[in-house]
């Protein structure tokens, strides 16, 4: 392992961590503005033009409150909670490739961390370690409505995950590779290679997926406000608290990168138009994170699970019967 | 040399955690011990250039930790500590050295002989997901499909138990009893 190499991994953890961990908290402000527009209302205004220093305001208040270990917690398990979200959202950013390979100063340059052959499985796992954070986060909090989320928490966890790997399933056994490079490969045909095309059962049932695997609005029982107050994160405050939504809008935005370089063609061709449309598409999904928010009441638990294990996971698996059945004759 | 750092790190790393997730009495330090360790494991079989299994390792393991927790919520109050029964330590302590010493004589043997030959080296060309395939489904065949007919035989019976009236059988009862059920069902409708 030559030094070339380790510095320019470093270099690249480094970009990627500093990009996204800003972009987790103009997410924030995006997520206000947008569901300030679609209720007719104005949004954050006060704070500098457009309101847009509000995400420095709430960083400077977040950095500087004091944080609060209550008496009756566990306390290791408490404190680290909120870290296993936050880190295991940019673990997971290691083997997406954010943008076809480019020339720097004639350096050829690769925007993914680690190249595994294994990709996408190694995404989602991941991605699905996260949910630990909610977990151990409600259970360590001596607090009933901290323990519901928990609870939900792993309910949430047992019934998405199914969803999402029987999902993928069916694209991986039509491109033959696990690495998201490969798929991108396949796609890179243009318009009429996309894999939604010959998949949109699959695609739908991932971005369903996703919306669980995020705890965004349909299925966000994990922290539902006007139940279970702020669920795990009731007895959190100051910057542990907002580890957790460093986590979860990182995590967002790496879920609006895995659903277009898996379904919708990635970054085409590897040309510079290729890389804005990858971008355009994350930003649209992201986009339809925050208005699904805005548009749509939340699910109950029970109802989480119906969907996933009696709907989602059957229409799955035929789908995945269908493809084999198609590509073997 | 990122080998052996790796190695060690992860070594050192996996041994703590399952000691703390065997020696402490506080339910969610040994949950998340346990956890941390099996996601800890995975590291080693991506040192050993093992992709495919290490992610396996991650997703199955994340998953089976999260059922335990959920019991371990059921069962405890999981912030304070559990008062263990331990009767007499000495034999609980004699038996597990004695058994870990077992384990790694059984193991160790075949190394120090210098034993042991790759039955299934690897297919040149191939990749890690294929590799697994080809095992999985050539000489590892029939234990594969008696292990997938084992965990379906488990999985309908855990629906039969868990199901509300799942004991009845309607080839078993006569036209009358069918009908009671029947009229049961529409009452609770309306």
């Amino acid at each position: 392992m030559d030094t070339a190499y380790l510095i320019e991994t470093i270099i690249k953890v480094v970009v990627v961590l500093l990009i996204f961990s800003a972009l987790a908290g103009i997410g924030t402000y995006f997520e206000r503005k947008i569901l300030a527009f679609m209720q007719r209302r104005l949004g954050p205004m006060n704070v500098g033009p457009y309101g847009l220093l509000q995400v420095a305001a709430d960083g400077i208040k977040l950095f500087t409150k004091e944080d609060i270990i209550p008496t009756n917690v566990v306390g290791r398990i408490f404190k680290i909670a909120p870290v296993i979200t936050a880190a295991t959202a940019f673990m997971a950013a290691a083997a997406i490739p954010f943008l076809p390979q480019f020339e720097l100063f004639g350096y050829t340059v690769h925007p993914i961390i680690a190249d595994v052959n294994i990709g996408i499985l190694y995404i989602l796992g991941i991605m699905g370690v996260g949910l630990y954070g909610p977990l151990l986060g409600g259970m360590a909090s001596a607090n009933k409505f901290s323990l519901l989320s928990a609870a939900r928490s792993a309910a949430v966890f047992i019934s998405y995950e199914v969803v999402t790997g029987l999902s993928i399933l069916a694209p991986i056994m039509m491109v033959g590779s696990l690495s998201l490079i490969d798929f991108n490969e396949y796609q890179s045909g243009g318009f009429g290679d996309w894999i939604v095309w010959s998949q949109p059962v699959a695609f739908i049932l991932f971005w369903i997926a996703a919306f669980a695997e995020t705890g965004r609005t349909p299925f966000h029982l994990v922290a539902n406000d006007h139940e279970i107050i702020d669920g795990f994160g009731t007895e959190y405050s100051g910057m542990r608290w907002g580890l957790f939504f460093i986590g979860e809008y990182a995590n967002m935005f790496f879920i609006s990168f895995v659903i277009p370089l898996l379904f919708l063609g990635g970054y085409g061709d590897g040309s510079f138009l290729g890389a804005l449309g990858l971008l355009a598409k994350m930003s649209f999904f992201f986009f339809f994170f925050l208005w699904t928010r805005a548009a749509w009441p939340d699910v109950r638990p029970d109802q989480l699970m119906w969907l996933c294990w009696k709907v989602l996971m059957p229409i799955a698996v035929i789908n995945i019967v269908i493809t084999g059945f198609v590509m073997m004759f | 040399m990122f080998e052996a750092v790796a190695f060690y790190l992860f070594a050192f790393l996996t041994i703590a955690m399952f000691f703390i997730a065997v020696t402490t009495s506080q339910a969610l330090y040994a949950l998340t011990a346990l956890a941390a360790g099996m996601i800890f494991i995975s590291a080693f079989f991506f040192i050993l250039g093992a992709d495919f299994l290490g992610a396996v390792q991650i997703v199955v393991y994340s998953g089976a930790v999260m059922a335990l927790y959920a019991f371990g919520m059921m069962f405890f109050d999981t912030t304070r500590d559990v008062k263990e029964k331990n009767g007499n330590k000495y034999i609980v302590i004699g038996l597990s050295v004695i058994s870990a010493i077992l384990v790694v004589a059984i193991f160790s043997a075949p190394i120090v002989s210098e034993n042991i030959t790759a039955l299934y080296p690897m297919v040149e060309g191939a990749g890690n997901t294929q590799e697994v395939g080809l095992v999985l489904f050539t000489k590892y065949l029939v234990p594969f499909e008696v292990a997938a007919v084992m965990l379906l035989v488990a999985m309908i019976a855990g629906i039969v138990l868990a199901g509300k009236d799942m004991d009845l059988s309607l080839t078993l009862l006569d036209d009358k009893e069918i009908e009671e059920i029947k009229n049961k069902k529409m009452k609770k409708v309306l």
